[in-house]
């Protein structure tokens, strides 16, 4: 039996040095430099070193990713996608330049480049590292490392295209940047490597919405990295949605370091049908008086199994950080919640609230919840809370009896329950785009189990 | 009305409703007098089809029909209403939203069209100046962080709102000042109508010298043990609840 696994594994390695050889000497490779070509080399070996990794691993524990790494996936190319194929997944009312990558590449006919105040650069990663890594190399790679981390080797190792968002000392950009990544998942089981990064500089502002999303129930893989470098004084509004398809599996890292006073909110909102959700998201809090909030939602159906695995690193004294997530589970769907906290030895005065809250809907829908505190500090504030529950029978019969049928009863208390996540969005387009997302969502989940 | 013929129920096992026996007619308001524990609150919650309830024998007819085998939503829609003793927070459902459901719920079955949300602010408009609502309380969650007074007031405009046939208030005065209660009478009193029966259940006199009743039962361990006018919830707060243990006695005897 493991001589069978094995060899498929093995035929997972090849398929991706395959696809890697033809990536660095293919037609693509002219516009790579030889500094790109060396970064991805070195991100390979990590790979190759590093491995999938397996449940045996602590951060791995009750996630698999034996479907990922038991079959090729294979490099997708470029694929014509019309504009009304994608327009569900658009955000209406929100301002702001949009990039669209199709399977990992660039679509100029789909993005809408607005004219940006000075001192603001968005522009793809594919044409900023045409011109070599100069512009980048202070950052790139910097926060998602490498050497430690299987998936962001990989995502590394094929690096081509993603956005770059810099906004220079000083400037505000009003307006959040639509950052959205449509699989078309044509058949073969395909995979794209986005990547996404954000410089923010020295009391800067900035909102970046990152979505991925699938147009076809056909069986892809998402192998994402985000890094996020906050400046001294600066704000950053991140939201992450997955919108991934049925089959989809989706690995995410969203890697974020604050300097002094920085602010740094990360809402990761999870609606897709995606199969396996893996979301990493990491903020080391490194300089005095920084603040990370970070939010989360996730709605796991039939055949789903989402895990959120949150690090937050008090490096730095008088931080804070607030967590708040939950999570919605139905049917025969896993969750996994785990929620780390350091504080370092030096990090006096930190303040960390963390809560996790999970709504079961069925009995055979499972959540593992963990929060994992590591506190070196002695003068520290460290909260801590999770709770799983079902629907509350008296609200329910509350409802009825103000003439509301039961299946609709349950539909309003359950998304009562995930509003106050979406109410803590700032931007009111993309909260009342979510609702209408997560109303979508709900019907399924609805239904009361038999 | 509303018939309740030799009503027997139980909780967990546990005989609560022994025997009941009560006909509401059109256009009158009942009161339902008793200590705690004799089964009022349970007799509410029944006939607004709380599942926790077993039937063990009996019948109740709602306009000739058979009210128990129908499910607390349509209760409601065929003009069931229960005030709730304790009005349950809803953190996260507006409670503008979820009033403006619960009166398309109630016109949709009437046949009638759907309010959109406009023409509902029109309409509850009127009821919030008589409840002395503050319109605000109309865009916060429901009941959640309302005051005890807040709570029932907004149990009542819900009431006005929904206009149903048979209205059940269930310790509606409990944890009100006199001023929130004449409030609340007031708002009772002004949907009173002939073809609109009432339930008054409380542990208090109080309130029904502002909402009279036409008749006064007192309900004492599951059963109805004295029957009478108004005169009869005045002899109650004379006398106290001591005497009609054994009534109760005497009955079960």
């Amino acid at each position: 039996m493991s001589g069978t696994t094995t060899t498929k594994v093995l035929a997972t390695y090849d398929g991706y040095q395959a696809d890697f050889d033809r990536l660095q000497g293919g037609a693509d490779a002219v516009r790579a430099s030889a500094a790109l070509k060396s970064l991805r080399q070195d991100a390979m070996q990590h790979f190759h070193r590093l491995g999938f990794p397996t449940t045996r691993m602590e951060d791995w524990r009750f996630t698999s990713v034996a479907p990922i790494a038991s079959r090729p996936y294979a490099l997708g190319g470029p694929v014509h996608v019309a504009a009304d194929q994608i327009s569900r997944f658009l955000i209406p009312d929100l301002p702001g330049a949009r990039l669209v990558f199709v399977n990992g590449r660039f679509s100029p006919a789909l993005s809408e480049t607005k004219a940006v105040p000075t001192g603001v650069d968005i522009q793809t990663l594919g044409d900023s590292l045409a011109g070599g890594l100069d512009a980048v190399e202070p950052y790139l790679g910097r926060l998602a490392v490498v050497a430690e981390q299987p998936f962001s080797a990989l995502n590394t190792a094929f690096l081509q295209d993603g956005a770059l968002i810099r906004v220079d000392d000083g400037v505000v950009l009003e307006d959040p940047v639509h950052v959205l990544f449509i699989s078309t998942a044509p058949g073969e089981a395909a995979v794209t490597h986005p990547r996404v990064l954000v410089v923010a500089g020295e009391n800067s502002q900035v909102g970046i919405v990152e979505s991925y999303a699938g147009l076809r129930d056909t069986e892809y893989f998402t192998n994402a990295v985000t890094e996020i470098d906050a400046g001294a004084g600066s704000v950053v509004d991140h939201c992450k949605i997955l919108r991934e398809s049925l089959h989809a599996r989706h690995v995410g890292r969203m890697q974020a370091r604050l300097a002094r006073n920085a602010v740094v909110l990360s809402h990761s909102i999870t609606l897709g049908a995606a199969a396996l959700v893996r979301n990493d998201i990491s903020a080391v809090l490194d300089g005095e008086g920084a603040e990370c909030t970070l939010n989360g939602l996730y709605v796991a159906g039939r055949n789903q199994h989402i895990d959120n695995h949150t690090t937050i690193d008090h490096a730095s004294p008088h931080c804070a950080s607030h967590e708040f997530y939950k999570g919605i589970l139905d049917g025969d769907g896993r969750a996994v919640f785990n929620g780390k906290i350091i504080v370092r030895l030096d990090a006096q005065k930190t303040d960390a609230k963390q809560s996790n809250k999970a709504l079961l809907l069925s009995d055979q829908a499972q959540v593992n919840t963990k929060p994992q505190l590591e506190i070196f500090a002695d003068d520290v504030k460290c909260s801590h809370g999770a709770s799983v529950g079902q629907l509350n029978e008296d609200m329910l019969f509350y409802l009825q009896a103000r003439g509301l049928g039961r299946a609709r009863a349950r539909r309003m208390l359950i998304h009562a329950f995930a509003i106050d996540v979406l109410n803590r969005i700032r931007h009111e387009p993309l909260r009342t785009q979510l609702d209408l997302a997560l109303l979508e969502r709900l019907p399924a989940a609805a239904e009361e189990p038999a | 009305m509303l018939e309740i013929t030799a009503l027997h129920a139980s909780v967990g096992g546990k005989d609560i409703l022994r025997g009941i026996d009560l006909t509401v007619n059109a256009g009158e308001v009942h009161a339902i007098m008793g200590p705690n524990g004799s089964g009022k609150s349970t007799l509410a919650g029944l006939l607004a089809g709380r599942a926790e309830y077993t039937v063990t024998s009996g019948t109740v007819r709602y306009q000739g029909k058979d009210l128990l085998t129908m499910a607390p939503e349509d209760r409601a829609r065929n003009g069931v209403f229960l005030a709730f003793q304790y009005p349950v927070e809803i953190p996260g459902v507006n409670n503008a939203y979820l009033l403006k459901a619960a009166l398309n719920e109630v016109r949709k079955h009437r046949g009638e069209p759907e309010l959109d949300a406009m023409e509902f602010m029109a309409l509850v408009k009127k009821q919030l100046e008589v409840l002395e609502i503050s319109p605000d309380l109309l865009n916060r969650p429901v009941n959640d962080g309302f005051s005890g007074g807040e709570k029932k007031r907004n149990e009542i405009f819900q009431m006005a709102v929904l206009e149903p046939k048979l209205a059940i208030l269930d310790e509606t005065d409990s944890g009100l000042d006199i001023d929130a209660l004449q409030i609340v009478a007031k708002g009772v009193n002004a949907l009173r109508r002939p073809e609109r029966s009432t339930v008054v259940i409380t542990h208090y006199q109080r309130m029904l010298n502002y909402i009279v009743p036409d008749f006064v039962h007192v309900l004492a361990e599951g059963r109805i043990v004295k029957s009478g006018g108004k005169a009869l919830a005045l002899e109650l707060e004379a006398k106290g609840y001591g005497w009609i243990d054994g009534a109760a006695a005497e009955m079960g005897a």
